[in-house]
């Protein structure tokens, strides 16, 4: 039972590793085109309907996955023009942060949503994390 | 698929959150009976995973990108409930941590990506299932359909939402998000087949939906569990 547990957590902790490499290294090399919807809404010519919708949440930590500070110039390729852009590094640490972040998160909700081992038949022992 | 803020209209947005929120309030009750020690892990490795790779945009035609989706992959993994709840946490967190996906429309995202996306997907997929063979390929089949229909049938959703909210009309945004989505679709297939055979080759336990033949366990596994 104990060793079953272990392997489990082998199994999760190496499932971490590689969500953490995506989102660390392969994420700052992602497409930055309009993703389905928003191409659509661009085309249709709906997009404005978002962009002149005043945010009712700005408090976001890390908006659009990149950490905030880390900017490089950059020449936009359809207006010519040199803007502020996130580095590459901005992206790959908000995937860091993110991914980090979010499996905590999950876990201490499920702990939280679980039954106690005293409410349960067939449960031995506490949870790993308890 | 993350709606902004600006697309949907009160009543859009109110109907698909009550939805959204009585599905995720039964996830949530289902999670009690149905958590367990494997699955704890299993919930949170879902969870970091689906946002990670929904970071990854890969490009579709046009200009356009697209990226995983992952509520199929979660529910053959999970089970539709606990998946739903993975799906919905993922899309919170975006929507407060990364401004991804509107405040206003999260209950129409939840709706369309957990709702329709894992749970409904989900029962469609049960079903396929039935009415196939019982062996790996089989089941590997309907989970990468189901994956693309998944797809599909979120963004029908998505452009249904904004039609009734007057922002576009149904003939003009629906082929368009059908169009690009068949695309997208076929990425989300091969994510969810790829990333399903991974786990049924390394721990076919863990997948929760694969229940034809007890799996023969590693040996050393086999030895210290006696």
């Amino acid at each position: 039972m104990e060793a079953r547990k272990k392997s489990i957590l082998v199994f999760t902790m190496a499932g971490l590793a590689i969500a953490v490499a995506l989102a660390l290294i392969i994420s700052p090399w992602a497409s930055s085109s309009p993703d389905g919807l928003e191409k659509v809404a661009e085309d249709k010519g709906f997009l404005e309907q978002a962009e002149e919708t005043e945010p009712i949440w700005e408090s976001s930590p890390i908006p659009d996955y990149a950490v905030p500070g880390l900017t490089e110039e950059a020449v936009n390729e359809e207006t010519g023009e040199v803007e502020e852009e996130p580095t590459k590094l901005a992206t790959a640490l908000a995937g860091l942060i993110g991914t980090v972040a979010i499996f905590l998160i999950a876990w201490g909700l499920a702990l939280v949503l679980k039954k106690k081992d005293g409410e349960v038949k067939v449960q031995t022992s506490g949870g790993p994390a308890a | 698929m993350h709606i902004p803020d600006g697309f949907l209209n009160t009543g859009v947005s109110v109907a698909t959150g009550v939805v959204a929120a009585g599905a995720i309030g039964y996830g949530l009750y289902k999670a009690r009976e149905e958590l367990d020690e494997k699955s704890v892990p299993m919930l949170a490795l879902c969870a970091a995973f689906v946002f990670a790779a929904q970071m990854l945009n890969f490009p579709v035609a046009g200009g356009t990108s697209g990226h995983f989706l992952g509520g199929v992959l979660v529910a053959v993994l999970l089970g539709p409930w606990l998946g739903s709840l993975v799906i919905g946490l993922v899309l919170l967190v975006q929507c407060l941590g990364f401004a991804d996906g509107g405040v206003t429309a999260l209950g129409a995202n939840v709706f369309n990506m957990a709702v329709i996306g894992t749970i409904l997907s989900y029962y469609i997929f049960y079903g396929i299932k039935k009415l196939l063979p019982k062996n790996k390929t089989a089941f590997l089949a309907a989970t990468g359909v189901v994956a693309w229909l998944s797809v599909m049938l979120a963004s029908g959703a998505a452009s249904l939402e904004l039609a009734v909210s007057g922002t576009t009309p149904l003939s003009v945004v629906l082929p368009s998000m059908l169009g690009v989505h068949a695309i997208i679709g076929v990425g989300e297939a091969i994510i969810t087949v790829l990333v399903v055979s991974v786990v049924l080759a390394v721990r076919p336990d863990l997948v929760k939906t694969y229940d034809y033949e007890i799996p023969i366990p590693s040996f050393g596994e086999a030895e210290v569990s006696q």
